[in-house]
């Protein structure tokens, strides 16, 4: 990797990582439940582009397997929360 | 090679900004409907953004970021939906402005019409 490059993924990890931070804040004051488990769907989905960024910076492939798991975990995650909600569970 | 690397960070960076704006519009969007639209839509095209990227910054393991690319595609918008229409049957508030429920309005129809019927 060049040195441009380098810099130009630093900082976009640097923008995930704010992105995140605000994202959390929803987590944080959503009034109901609906609003926490909507700003977790977006944390995991936005931290899965971290991820593969910390991936490529360590130059680790493991690291992608990790994502793919991470991902389904979450979809199941939201899934089970939304029976939840449903009162079917 | 050189500047396909640069290009592909460009678009990382492009990605990065979308999930920015997907940030700002969970805090500022006014009910939980409009703010699973705004997180699902634009974090799915962030996530497809940064895959597209990387894999030209690495290209031999496109094969991986072409997997989560699609994983994501396929899954997000699938949990979005089941969570929206589980939260509606549990009766989440719409926001003051929303004019129109047209699936509040399928579910009495369906309601009245098995009344009628049976």
């Amino acid at each position: 990797m060049n040195n441009i490059a380098e810099i130009l993924l630093l900082i976009a990890g640097g923008i995930i990582l704010l992105a995140l931070a605000i994202i959390f804040i929803r987590f944080l004051i959503g009034p109901t439940l609906t609003n926490r488990i909507i700003a977790f769907d977006t944390l995991t989905v936005g931290s899965l582009g971290l991820i593969a960024l910390i991936a490529v910076f360590e130059e680790r492939q493991l690291y992608l397997d990790v994502n793919i798991i991470y991902g389904l975990l979450s979809f199941i995650a939201v899934i089970v929360v939304g029976k939840y909600i449903e009162k079917t569970l | 090679m050189e500047y396909l690397q640069i290009i592909g960070a460009v678009i990382v960076v492009l990605g990065s900004l979308v999930l920015l704006i997907a940030a700002i519009g969970l805090i500022r969007m006014p009910d939980a409907y409009n703010r699973i639209q705004v997180g699902t839509k634009a974090s799915t095209l962030s996530v497809a953004l940064i895959m597209i990227g990387l894999a030209l910054v690495i290209p031999s393991w496109v094969g991986k970021f072409i997997t989560i690319l699609l994983f994501v595609m396929l899954t997000n918008p699938i949990s979005s939906n089941v969570l929206m229409r589980a939260s509606h049957k549990a009766g989440e508030p719409l926001s003051q402005v929303t004019v129109i429920d047209k699936l509040k309005e399928d579910e009495d129809n369906e309601k009245n019409n098995s009344n009628g019927t049976v």
